[in-house]
């Protein structure tokens, strides 16, 4: 059977991930150490898990309310209230879902009509772009610079905007730089948004791990921007929950009802177990996320600190668990740079690349491992830099 | 600046500026610091976590639970620190509950061990009972998991 004839144009045209194979290569080699990992390197605290447990004790296997289970919305309104300054209301503008991702799926897939413009700023995650793409929206990057620590600027968003404009992705603390944006960041920001018409999808996943000197601040918590701001958040970076695909997203309730219409048809509903989990996750993990975040901190210093010294200049991030320094002073691609590490040295970290074009001259180092592993890597990358220069 | 002991109990063997960079000090505040707590004995030492299983089988350990007299001038501190004196004696702590004295010893047999609890530490004075356990295997040590490596089992899931 010619299956290539069977399947959707838009999902042939999808792009596969360009750097699967180099992943692939890696994961085969032999005393490679890796830097590459997106999740953290904690396991869920204990109580956490142990809910779950007591969850399949009880025998509550059934499926949830399609929005997530009461009890947990009223948790995450909560949380938002507490945490961010945020109100939302449990019952109509929270919606649970499989992970972030899926909340971001939603959102855009709610709000993008073909021939829509969706605003991405680069580099980022890679999934907004080929879901954007999916729904016949189409995807306008905005590369964002080094020199402005890989902010979003209002001039370089004015410059994006048309009458097409639909959404605009914000995704701060941001993977793959570790860019925040402070509260003057967001109101400039603001500002150029109030007069329109345009959503923000702001994707506030690493929204806990923050290590400036102010504590994260969301978009929607700014006047005149809550009723224009679906924020997505989830458990799987601040909770080290990656594997139990919990997320959410809190908006305005016609935005999270239709949201919730997608969602129950697609998904149902998120994993009981899992929203059991996260339930006590909201309610009593205050202290072990901050010592992770902590922990974070001390690996995030003492990178910074090492890579510059041997001559991979990066500015300071102050989220997210990524360190994104510039390799242009070995006169490589990214991709070169990477491919010859890997090889020369067994060391995989990610290429800019892989997160738009404009990562060309960076590479991503993700510190969510023990300090013992980021020496080690470290001193093979030193090793690496000074053959490169004899 | 107890960040820096929390910092220095898994990472001894960081250099200073490394050390300075992951706490927010300055490398000379890092050193001051250093300083006094090795003076007020704060820092005892510095030392490799060793799993001795992997290198030698003539090695044996043992904990033992020791009921004292206590002193009325005293307490336990005399014959706890008479203890101590023995250089077979790797550990000495005053316990709650059933017993008085832990100690640690370690040695190159069972026989060894055996001896020295029968011919040196139960004729002392005001050794009332000792319990002998010998260690048969260490799963995790100060904060470390022995035997099995533990593997990071995180796989490319996506960026």
């Amino acid at each position: 059977m010619d299956y290539s004839k069977l399947i959707s144009p838009a999902a042939q045209a999808m792009r596969p991930s360009g750097i699967r194979k180099f992943f692939d290569l890696a994961a085969e080699m032999k005393d490679c150490i890796s830097l590459g990992v997106g999740e953290p390197d904690f396991k869920t605290p204990w109580r956490i898990r142990d809910a779950a447990i007591k969850s399949l004790q009880a025998g509550r296997t059934t499926y949830t309310a399609n929005a997530g289970m009461k009890e947990l919305r009223i948790e995450i309104a909560n949380y938002m209230k507490r945490r961010f300054g945020l109100e939302y209301d449990a019952l109509g503008e929270v919606l649970v879902t499989v992970g972030g991702s899926e909340a971001i799926d939603l959102c855009i897939r709610s709000l993008v009509a073909p021939g829509d413009e969706v605003i991405i700023p680069e580099p980022c995650f890679v999934c907004y772009q080929p879901i954007t793409t999916l729904t016949g929206g189409v995807p306008v990057p905005v590369a964002l610079r080094a020199e402005d620590e890989f902010r979003l600027t209002p001039e370089a968003l004015k410059a994006a905007i048309t009458p097409r404009t639909k959404l605009l992705i914000l995704p701060f603390p941001s993977n793959p730089t570790g860019a925040v944006m402070e509260r003057e960041d967001l109101e400039a920001i603001a500002e150029v948004l109030r007069d329109t018409n345009i959503i923000v999808l702001s994707d506030e996943i690493y929204a806990e791990l923050n290590y400036g000197a102010n504590r994260h601040v969301s978009i929607a918590s700014l006047p005149g921007m809550w009723e224009r701001t679906v924020v997505v958040n989830g458990f799987s970076k601040a909770f080290a929950m990656t594997g139990w695909r919990m997320g959410y997203a809190c908006g305005p309730k016609p935005l999270i009802q239709v949201m919730t219409k997608l969602h129950q048809n697609c998904i149902m509903c998120a994993p009981t177990i899992s929203q059991y989990a996260a339930i006590v996750a909201m309610r009593e993990c205050d202290e072990e996320i901050e010592e992770m975040r902590q922990e974070y901190d001390m690996r995030r210093r003492f990178l910074v600190r090492r890579l510059n010294e041997m001559g991979l200049h990066c500015f300071e991030p102050k989220g997210a668990f990524y360190v994104f320094p510039s390799i242009q002073s070995t006169g490589m691609t990214s991709e070169e740079f990477c491919e010859k590490l890997l090889y020369a040295k067994q060391v995989a970290v990610v290429p800019g690349t892989a997160f738009g074009d404009c990562g060309e001259g960076f590479v991503r180092i993700s510190y969510a491992y023990s300090v013992k592993h980021l020496e080690q890597a470290l001193e093979r990358i030193g090793a690496f830099l000074k053959e490169c220069q004899s | 600046m107890e960040q820096l002991l929390k910092v220095l109990e898994r990472n001894a063997r960081l250099s200073l500026e490394d050390l300075a960079a992951m706490t927010g000090q300055s490398v000379q505040q890092v050193a001051k610091a250093l300083d006094e707590y090795q003076q007020e004995g704060v820092i005892r030492g510095y030392h490799a976590l060793i799993d001795w299983e992997k290198v030698c089988s003539d090695r044996v350990q043992a904990f033992i639970e020791l009921r004292v007299r206590p002193k009325k001038s005293h307490g336990f501190d005399e014959i706890a620190t008479a203890i101590s004196q023995f250089p077979e004696v790797e550990s000495v702590t005053l316990m709650s509950g059933g017993y008085d004295l832990q100690l640690v010893i370690t040695g190159h047999s069972f026989q060894e061990i055996a001896l020295f609890v029968a011919k040196r530490l139960s004729p002392m004075d005001d050794v009332l009972s000792t319990a002998t356990h010998f260690v048969l295997r260490t799963y995790k040590k100060d904060g470390v998991i022995y035997g099995g490596e533990e593997k990071d089992e995180r796989e490319w899931a996506t960026l």
